[in-house]
């Protein structure tokens, strides 16, 4: 178990650095996806199944495939990838580093004295509620009212843009006949690069 | 190395070929099944009955050329595939499809029917499911092409909406199991009600499983929710541009997570191994024959319904299928404190 937790750590930590260097934006993406896994086996490998499933469920899962619709549904394209190019210049990198250093530090002092955190004991599912829904509801509370307040708020926005619509739709089916392509951006444009110009 | 590890090793391959023969079975089922809805007979040239068909279509798939568009982006175009088949085999291995069994005597402690016993089997399942998005979606993307990109972006859109309604459902029956375990629940599930109606959660549940029921063919992408590959709108959706072996991947992952969604229904609502007649050793057979039945109504919906239009999917799925869910979940964990069960 102890190995699968470096391995998994390994892994997580590869994919987050590769994430932040990837120019394309999906590949990103999926390199945070990746590391999101390898988290979530860590947390396997800890004997915390149930947070590790709930990872992969609320993060992996849910969260980053809006993430992945999004960006597919904008469909950068190469433009987006020149100008990541221009901003992960080197120079850049000098604040988050030291910071990340001072981070790596605090986490290597927490590691280094004793060896108690090896240990692997099991944490059933029962026991998280327990304490959820026991000594710490008041948080879940708390958070349950952030979620309904961002729910009414999106269902607000929501409800505003509907009564709109109409005439958005006639707008766009005028749109689609010519004036958007002529445009030159086509509301979606497929894949990762545009196709080839005809010689 | 001990016999036991050796049975468990072996129970790996049992599962995994035993997975193959059913997405086989699964396509001539679907073809024979279409073919008497239809007042056709179906494939009947290869084999008795046209019975080694999905065999021949596995060999013409493997023979041919796989073609990958100029403006792919290469890696991930042959990576999507991969992903969606590798989901759909990895979310089996937490279903047990049968009793503990010591293979009649032979060895020292039992063996459970079950690739991997986790704990949280149902979690591992539903994030497993949640997973395989990322094969369709990939493939949409990759392909540089509109129609794969668009049944990419339904496909994403539709499980993440109808993903909460299978996850509610799944919650429903967590409380009445009281675990998160598959082989706990199913147990759960043994015996009957005055000796003729069986404990199956599908009695006490009967809401939440026609939601998980509806969920489960909305994830899995089968009619009538086949937006991701609509063929008269969109080609053939997220795979219009595969051929070949990696087609072959995506359509082998479609039957396997069909056989999976059955296989997880049927020990939540339909008692898993448990049935009567046979004795506890030989439960894999009414395991098989429950999914076999779920199979059957996956293929009979898809013959007999049309497509429903886009919208009306999001309307139904937020506005009919969601609120079902929540309220049938709420009602379970009332009767649950009440009943103390």
């Amino acid at each position: 178990m102890q190995a699968a937790f470096y391995l998994a750590g390994a892994v997580a930590v590869a994919s987050t650095a590769l994430m932040v260097t990837r120019l394309n934006v999906v590949h990103a993406l999926l390199y945070l996806v990746l590391s999101l896994i390898a988290v979530a086996v860590a947390f396997f490998a800890l004997g915390a199944p149930l947070v590790g499933a709930l990872e992969l469920i609320v993060y992996a899962g849910a969260i980053m495939v809006l993430f992945v619709f999004v960006v597919m549904m904008l469909n950068l394209g190469d433009e987006a990838s020149e100008q990541e190019r221009r901003w992960l210049a080197p120079g850049i990198w000098r604040l988050p580093l030291a910071l990340g250093a001072v981070l790596l530090g605090g986490a290597v002092a927490l590691v280094l004295p004793g060896d108690e955190a090896g240990a692997v004991q099991p944490v059933a599912p029962k026991e998280v509620a327990v304490s959820l829904f026991g000594p710490y509801a008041i948080g879940v509370e708390l958070a349950s009212m952030l979620l309904l307040a961002g729910l009414a708020g999106a269902y607000h926005l929501g409800w505003q843009r509907r009564a709109r619509q109409p005439e958005e739709e006639v707008r766009d089916g005028l749109d689609t006949a010519g004036a958007r392509p002529a445009a030159g951006r086509g509301a979606v444009r497929p894949g990762p690069r545009r196709p080839p110009r005809a010689a | 190395m001990s016999l036991t590890v050796i049975v468990q090793i072996a129970l790996v391959f049992v599962v995994f070929t035993a997975l193959l023969l059913s997405a086989a079975a699964a396509v001539y089922a679907e073809r024979k099944v279409a073919a008497s809805i239809q007042q056709r007979e179906g494939p009947n040239r290869v084999g008795p009955g046209g019975l080694l068909q999905p065999f021949a279509d596995v060999i013409k798939l493997m023979f041919k050329e796989s073609l990958r568009p100029a403006g792919a982006d290469r890696f991930l175009f042959v990576a999507a595939p991969v992903i969606s088949a590798a989901a759909a085999f990895a979310a089996f291995a937490v279903v047990p499809f049968g009793a503990s069994t010591t293979l009649f005597g032979l060895l020292d402690e039992p063996v459970r029917l079950q690739v991997a016993d986790v704990n949280v089997a149902v979690l591992v399942v539903f994030a497993i499911a949640s997973m395989s998005v990322y094969g369709i979606v990939l493939a949409g993307w990759s392909s540089n092409s509109k129609y794969s990109l668009l049944g990419a972006l339904r496909s994403a859109s539709q499980m993440i909406s109808y993903e909460l309604s299978y996850g509610l459902s799944l919650a429903s029956v967590l409380l009445l199991g009281n675990s998160l375990s598959l082989t706990e629940i199913v147990n759960a599930q043994a015996g009957t009600w005055f000796g003729i109606i069986p404990k199956w959660f599908v009695v006490l549940q009967p809401v939440g499983f026609l939601v998980y029921g509806i969920s489960g063919i909305a994830e899995t992408n089968r009619a009538p929710f086949d937006f991701p590959e609509a063929e008269q709108e969109l080609v053939a959706g997220y795979h219009t541009e595969y051929s070949g072996m990696p087609f072959g991947m995506f359509f082998l992952a479609e039957y396997i997570n069909m056989v999976t969604v059955s296989a997880v229904a049927t020990n939540l609502f339909l008692g898993g191994w448990h049935g009567p007649l046979l004795p506890e050793s030989l439960g894999w057979i009414w395991f098989l024959l429950k999914v076999a039945a779920l199979m059957f109504v996956y293929i009979w919906i898809r013959w007999t319904l049309p497509r429903y239009r886009y919208d009306q999917l999001m309307q139904f799925g937020w506005k009919v299928l969601l609120p079902v869910a929540v309220l049938n979940l709420l009602v379970t964990a009332a009767g649950v404190v009440y009943f103390g069960a």
